[in-house]
């Protein structure tokens, strides 16, 4: 079972697993263990899934989270992925989930996770990280917090530097 | 200026650790190269053609007399003793070793410097006109917004790997734009509405490089509460729809074609309709707060010296030629602005010694409160002198190799550091801006021409701002030799445009000819009151075809 980093810093191990897109012609196999599945199959087989606390669902770079807008809070988990850490529309996917459509739940970074960038996804609403295997875990908790103050307000904090400084 | 609060300190020392750890990490190999790469270059450092450059940010120009001090410091104890003022308003360092870097942060830290993106996918920083705050006609000082756009998009969370590299410019005259908003991803005009209230035009899309775009008004009049909210609109959009599978088309502007100015103005309208009373969304006290660093410094009360002063230039044409080309109007009696030319003949444009940093911080702090100010042209400014003081200044000047009065004309060449140290340059340009400054040595010849850009890139990224010269040379490789492609009719300022290439390019040696056979024909078609640009929108770019291909 992977391992799993916690915004607070905490590592766990949960089964949840990332089921691919399926090829053109085939179908979705879900596997038995929770499972995250393409939003847009959760959405094209919605009466089957809802209310199935096994089943989340995972989002591409290039996806757009307006689909899950109605929907968002009935999933357990969504996950978003980082085909390449370079690839930035994780982040604003995140606020808008967090911010604009009330997700709640369990919203995790997975692909392309890496430890410099595992402070940006907190501060966007990521709770959870799938960090990359070849990376040493043991260095995230730190990744998390390199920086004690920020100057904007982002899913974290409604407070940026310039409200804080008045009051 | 900015003076930084213990917020600000702490955020800069915990980047100068971060990136300390960063770098360890790398040497160690535990970050792979690609990894490392968008680190080290939002924190401003390159890996060059013979050595690595760092890039060091200078917001909105702006440099106190301490940090130009520290400056040469560091570019003795961690360099060869000389920095260069970039097109940017900053300035980069050429020889610094890679392990060397987190120690020179830590150093610039200690005055409230850094190198926080100043390069990589993310917001810039942003810019403005050199004479912000001394001069007369502007909406506002400008500076406070600067500031206030520097903090929001310093670490901004979201905008940290957007498709490609993102400028903000802002411009506080109506009359003259310095910044040269046009060209920038977001250009700022700060305006008052009908009812007096401040704001700003909104330009997007405009840039340089490979495709140079004049940027759309895409909002006519916003108020300046919202500037935060809107921005980040806009880079919301621009994170989410950009191009990221092509890095020549993946600057703002290509979204904004494609999208048209209006199609990408509704998304930006609609995606700000759901964040503009969110908690970015500025307050009075925040702005004031900000506008608190800017206010004037202790100005005397002084009358406009125009006796004494005339009396100077009647004496000494040289003095005379200096004030008409290097002295502009202050909008406090009594006072001047100085700019310093830094374009000497035989000085690769921008570059400064370490001892000559510290001689400017010496005049800063004796004759202009302490403080200097970076030009995009690659002077420096001295924006608060005592006009009864402007001589001595001058006669101090003249040694230090500052009193070129050359200011706007045919030889304060805009330069990038080009192929002698650039890893992306086609082409060589210091040489070719020597060449063409030893060739128009002539001060009267140089006046009779007048106002005057000529700007020089090595290649297309355009670091020289080659598009929006009256004159632009571009670098370009034939077959492993250097060769000069010209446009003619640029124009970063208020009636921005984007130069024509005028032919088939020119070997090095040809360059200063084709120069001058161009002005010759401006000087044989002009009209008295006609610059160079309006001689060539009268006339064509046919008449200099003609000439230069004869």
């Amino acid at each position: 079972m992977p391992d799993i980093i916690t915004r607070d810093g905490t590592i766990k191990q949960d089964n949840w697993t990332l089921v691919p897109r399926p090829a053109a012609g085939d179908s979705l196999e879900v596997p038995a263990q929770p499972a995250l599945i393409p939003a847009d199959l959760w959405l094209a087989g919605q009466e089957h899934f809802e209310g199935r606390q096994d089943i989340g669902v995972w989002l591409d770079s290039h996806d757009e989270p307006e689909m899950l807008a109605e929907v968002v809070e009935r999933l357990p988990i969504v996950a978003v992925n980082f085909p390449k850490f370079s690839d930035g529309r994780g982040y604003s996917i995140a606020r808008l989930l967090r911010e604009r459509y009330g997700y709640g739940n369990e919203l995790r970074a997975v692909g392309d996770v890496l430890l410099d960038q595992l402070q940006f996804m907190k501060r966007c609403g990521f709770d959870s990280y799938a960090l990359r295997p070849d990376k040493d875990i043991s260095k995230a908790p730190r990744c998390l917090n390199f920086f004690s103050q920020t100057y904007q307000a982002a899913t974290d904090t409604d407070l940026p530097l310039f409200r804080r400084r008045a009051s | 200026m900015y003076v930084y609060d213990d917020h600000d300190r702490q955020i800069l020392a915990e980047r100068v650790a971060q990136f300390r750890d960063q770098t360890e990490r790398a040497l160690a190999g535990e970050l792979s190269e690609d990894e490392f790469l968008p680190l080290r270059l939002q924190n401003g450092l390159y890996v060059q053609r013979f050595a690595p450059m760092l890039r060091i940010c200078v917001p909105y120009g702006m440099m106190r007399s301490a940090q130009l001090r520290r400056l040469a410091r560091i570019t003795r104890d961690y360099d060869k003793g000389y920095a260069h003022f970039t097109t940017r308003q900053n300035v980069q360092l050429n020889w610094p070793a890679i392990e060397d870097v987190p120690d020179i942060l830590a150093e610039l830290g200690e005055v409230e410097m850094h190198a926080n993106q100043t390069s990589g996918n993310c917001i810039r920083n942003t810019t403005t006109d050199q004479f912000a705050g001394a001069q007369h006609g502007e909406v506002a000082d400008p500076r406070p917004y600067c500031e206030i756009i520097r903090q929001w998009s310093t670490f901004h969370p979201e905008f940290a790997f957007l498709p490609r590299k993102f400028k903000v410019a802002v411009n506080a005259l109506e009359s003259t734009d310095r910044a040269a908003i046009q060209v920038h991803d977001i250009g700022l005009q700060m305006i008052t509405n009908a009812s007096g209230d401040l704001g700003f035009r909104v330009h997007v899309g405009g840039g340089l490089g490979r495709t140079p775009m004049v940027g759309p008004v895409i909002r006519e009049f916003l108020p300046e509460l919202d500037l935060l909210t809107y921005l980040e609109a806009i880079l919301r959009v621009y994170n989410r729809y950009g191009r990221r599978d092509n890095k020549y088309k993946a600057r703002i502007k290509i979204l904004v074609k494609a999208l048209t100015p209006e199609g990408f103005a509704e998304k930006v309208e609609v995606e700000w309709s759901h964040i503009k009373d969110s908690p970015t969304r500025l307050t009075r006290d925040a702005i004031e707060r900000i506008q608190g660093y800017f206010t004037e410094p202790a100005y005397l009360s002084l009358d406009n010296n125009s006796e004494q002063l005339a009396a100077q230039r009647f004496e000494n044409r040289a003095f005379d030629q200096w004030m008409s080309r290097n002295v502009d109007n202050h909008k406090v009696p009594g006072y001047a602005i100085v700019t310093l030319s830094m374009k000497k003949t035989g000085v690769p444009p921008g570059d400064v010694t370490d001892r000559q940093l510290e001689q400017i911080a010496d005049l800063a702090d004796q004759y202009s409160f302490g403080e200097i100010r970076v030009t995009h042209q690659q002077n420096v400014v001295l924006a608060d002198v005592r006009q009864d003081r402007l001589f001595e200044l001058w006669e101090l000047l003249g040694p230090l190799g500052f009193a070129t009065p050359n200011l706007n004309t045919l030889t304060d060449i805009i330069c990038c550091p080009g192929g002698d140290y650039c890893a992306l340059a086609n082409a060589k340009s210091i040489p070719v801006a020597e060449s063409i400054q030893r060739r128009f040595d002539n001060m009267d010849f140089l006046y009779d021409v007048g106002d005057l850009d000529l700007n020089i890139s090595g290649c297309m990224n355009a670091c020289g701002h080659h598009h929006v010269g009256d004159i632009g040379v571009l670098g370009v490789d034939k077959k492993g030799e250097e060769f000069y492609q010209i446009s003619l009719g640029g124009s970063s300022r208020q009636d921005a445009a984007i130069g024509k290439i005028l032919g088939p390019s020119f070997a090095q040696e040809d360059m200063p000819e084709v120069v001058e056979k161009i002005i010759g024909v401006y000087l044989d078609q002009r009209t008295p009151e006609e610059r160079f640009i309006d001689t060539y929108r009268r006339i064509g770019i046919e008449p200099f075809k003609e000439r230069v291909y004869a």
